[in-house]
């Protein structure tokens, strides 16, 4: 007892603290980013003839903030928790981590405001431009020392495989973030550059990466939290270790061949996009290795659905994130793809995965760690369970009007009359999207407003432990 | 080989992930690079001219590939709506690509020349006043700013590293009247850059202002360019089907 104590209180924990108070505040302000880019297109009154928040430059702002600033804070935050908790050993570097912290927040911070002035590489998700893509890479290669030195310092010899995942992710975001955001500067006192591929593999280098920002930084990362937190949360060990061994190696080989999916019937020859919808489709098999593991963990306590609502984020990021890797071999499918791309089924997709599996799993995660960070409990169960709903009918409400709007303007498109002419002009489609993109915008809205409620939960939650820390220290005097 | 031994050293699992992640991107991407059909053999594309690709700049700046793709697919509905398919080589001197991934409003890659140069300003000035249910925002300041030039030769000096044939020597500039012809390649100089971009402002006076010279100036110089560089009717149907 004596001696995990000793061992508790050489945790980093305040850098794990830094990073979760700046998860919620990006998340909170990149999920309302969304919800008013989403009313922009709902009511385009609301760009209000002003240049900085037009939808065209808000989108990467949204993006930004709530894939890097909230799912990236989120990653630091849990990794750096979970790889000192496998390890029990303390964070390397102190001041190494915090230059992490900072390197990111200030990463993330002038990323937006510089989309909002008008500076963007304008490829979708790499919209730095290249002084904070230098600045993301140093910060990146010191995680990645940090989080190495770290792993060396384990206290007994089996990396736990939570940090397989997290390894993966930090080697391979590297590897993407790199090749993808090679460009030349107009002028090295300036921020415009151009890229140094063009067209055809300027396309392919791009969805390579885009691709893997969702395989390796939305999907391989949360789910090393998922490995640490649901097994915690539930009480129980990983259902099996041969389907994490295999299934590993199968979603890190695979995810990297499936970018070309973006790309069908476009001019990227046949063979490329043939080539990625064929992985696309085997890759459905590990990723539900991974939702099976997840799932299987937690029967046999299933009874703590009915009082545990960390345990329902838990089991619903998981569903979603069966269901949506389910839906991504389906729409990489040419046929389907067909239909699809272009349209609102894409945005619907990338949420089911994002809003459904990567925040819901985060949600879940943060709501155990947190209190053990303060070391005290939730300071509300009630909003929790208030959250919990909020964020599931948001999701819910958001995901089907995209259907709505994206099968159904692809139907639209496609339309012919009987003498085989368009049936439709381009923006009958447009009219159409409107309910949905009012059904859509109140979805966020719901989400958001969740978001908002466990912001507030975890600040309470953190003065609490404050507090009970400081009586304990009174009592003790 | 044991799995448990890779769980157990660090450098093998990091060893084994490198491998395991590099190898989808080196198939896929790599022959690219060295495969001759990715990239169609066709007559007219050419790189942009200086007030082109201000105007594109533009368009990269307020985000216009979120809403517009410029990518056209080759199935019926698409060809009766936007005319025929995109080829590879229509973007080869695209640095970065703008192909989109989202159709909000229509696809741009042939929208050059289709509605006149009055029709494009007010539509981007204020898109309901032509067409009613559109969603687009409003780009009053297009019309309002002054078009910022002076760092134009720079720009093309950039694309020039990148691999876009502009011109700084002689024997570049007679390459390139070889390869585009004479008033192509006059376009391509980069000493020429900023009088050629005055030039086309002045001689196009594509907003409708003659005095200033606008960003509208550069945006709808773009626009009207767009597809409209290679002749379709100079090749059979079914010629392009080779490289897909």
């Amino acid at each position: 007892m004596a001696h995990s104590m000793a061992a508790k209180a050489e945790y980093n924990y305040d850098i794990i603290k830094k990073f979760a108070a700046m998860a919620m505040v990006w998340g909170v302000l990149g999920m309302f980013v969304g919800f008013y880019a989403a009313s922009e297109l709902a009511f385009p009154f609301l760009n209000f003839d002003n240049q900085y928040i037009t939808f065209g430059r808000l989108r990467p702002v949204h993006t930004t903030l709530v894939i890097f600033g909230f799912g990236g804070s989120a990653l630091f935050a849990t990794s750096y928790y979970i790889v000192q908790r496998t390890c029990q050993a303390s964070l390397h570097g102190k001041g190494l981590a915090t230059f992490t912290f900072w390197g990111w927040q200030i990463s993330v911070a002038l990323g937006v405001v510089s989309y909002m002035l008008g500076y963007t590489q304008a490829r979708e998700y790499a919209e730095f431009e290249w002084p904070i893509d230098l600045l993301i890479t140093a910060t990146w290669l010191v995680y990645l020392y940090v989080y190495v030195m770290t792993l060396r310092k384990r206290s007994q010899p089996h990396i736990y495989v939570a940090n397989w995942f997290f390894m993966a992710f930090i080697l391979a975001t590297a590897i993407l973030h790199v090749f993808n955001n090679l460009a030349v500067p107009v002028d090295m006192f300036g921020m415009k550059s151009y890229s140094l591929f063009s067209g055809v593999q300027d396309a392919m280098t791009q969805w390579w990466y885009g691709h893997n920002a969702v395989g390796f930084f939305l999907t391989a990362a949360f789910l090393g939290m998922m490995y640490y937190f649901v097994p915690k949360q539930a009480g129980r060990p990983v259902y099996s270790y041969r389907l994490s061994v295999i299934h590993f190696w199968a979603l890190v080989f695979l995810y990297m061949w499936v970018g070309g999916h973006h790309l069908h019937w476009t001019a990227l020859p046949d063979w490329t996009s043939t080539l990625a919808a064929t992985f696309s489709i085997i890759l459905l098999m590990p990723s539900w290795g991974g939702m099976i593991n997840g799932i299987m963990t937690m029967s046999g306590a299933w009874d703590k659905l009915r009082t545990d609502p960390v345990m329902r984020f838990l089991i619903v990021s998981l569903s979603f994130y069966g269901m949506s890797t389910f839906e991504g071999p389906m729409m990489a499918l040419k046929s389907v793809n067909a239909l699809s791309h272009y349209t609102d089924w894409t945005i619907g997709h990338v949420h089911s995965g994002a809003l459904g599996w990567v925040a819901m799993v985060s949600f879940g995660s943060f709501y155990h760690m947190v209190p053990k960070l303060y070391n005290t409990k939730m300071y509300s169960e009630k909003l929790i369970f208030t959250h919990f709903w909020l964020a599931t009918i948001g999701i819910v409400l958001y995901i089907t009007a995209m259907w709505t709007s994206g099968i159904g303007q692809g139907l639209i498109l496609r339309a012919f009359d009987s003498y085989g002419n368009l049936a439709y002009t381009f923006v009958e489609s447009v009219s159409y999207l409107h309910g949905p993109y009012i059904t859509r915008a109140i979805g966020g809205f719901l989400f958001v407003t969740g978001a908002a409620i466990m912001a507030y939960n975890l600040y309470m939650t953190a003065k609490q432990g404050k507090r009970e820390a400081a009586e304990a220290a009174a009592a003790a005097a | 080989m044991k799995h448990d031994k890779i769980e157990k050293n660090l450098g093998l699992l990091m060893l084994f992930t490198m491998v395991v992640i590099s190898i989808g991107g080196l198939v896929e991407i790599v022959p690219l690079f060295h495969i001759n059909d990715t990239i169609e053999k066709v007559e007219g594309v050419r790189p942009y001219t200086p007030l082109e690709l201000r105007g594109r700049d533009l368009y990269q700046r307020e985000g216009c590939y979120l809403c517009h793709s410029q990518m056209i697919r080759p199935f019926r509905d698409e060809a009766l709506r936007y005319g025929h398919y995109s080829l590879a080589a229509e973007s080869k001197y695209d640095h970065p690509f703008q192909w989109g991934s989202k159709r909000t409003g229509p696809d741009l890659a042939r929208v050059g020349e289709k509605y006149s140069n009055e029709w494009q300003v007010q539509h981007l000035v204020a898109p309901r006043s032509v067409v009613p249910e559109s969603i687009m925002p409003n780009y009053p300041w297009l019309l309002k700013n002054d078009l910022a030039f002076a760092d134009i030769a720079d720009r093309l000096r950039a694309l020039k590293k990148v691999g876009v044939p502009y011109s700084e020597s002689k024997a570049e500039y007679e390459a390139n009247v070889k390869e585009f012809g004479a008033e192509v390649a006059e376009m391509l100089d980069i000493q020429k850059a900023q009088e050629n971009l005055i030039k086309q402002a002045q001689s196009g006076n594509y907003d409708g202002d003659a005095n200033r010279i606008t960003e509208m100036e550069a945006m709808v110089a773009y626009l009207q360019m767009l597809g409209t560089l290679v002749d379709f009717s100079q090749y059979d149907e079914g010629h392009f089907v080779q490289f897909r």
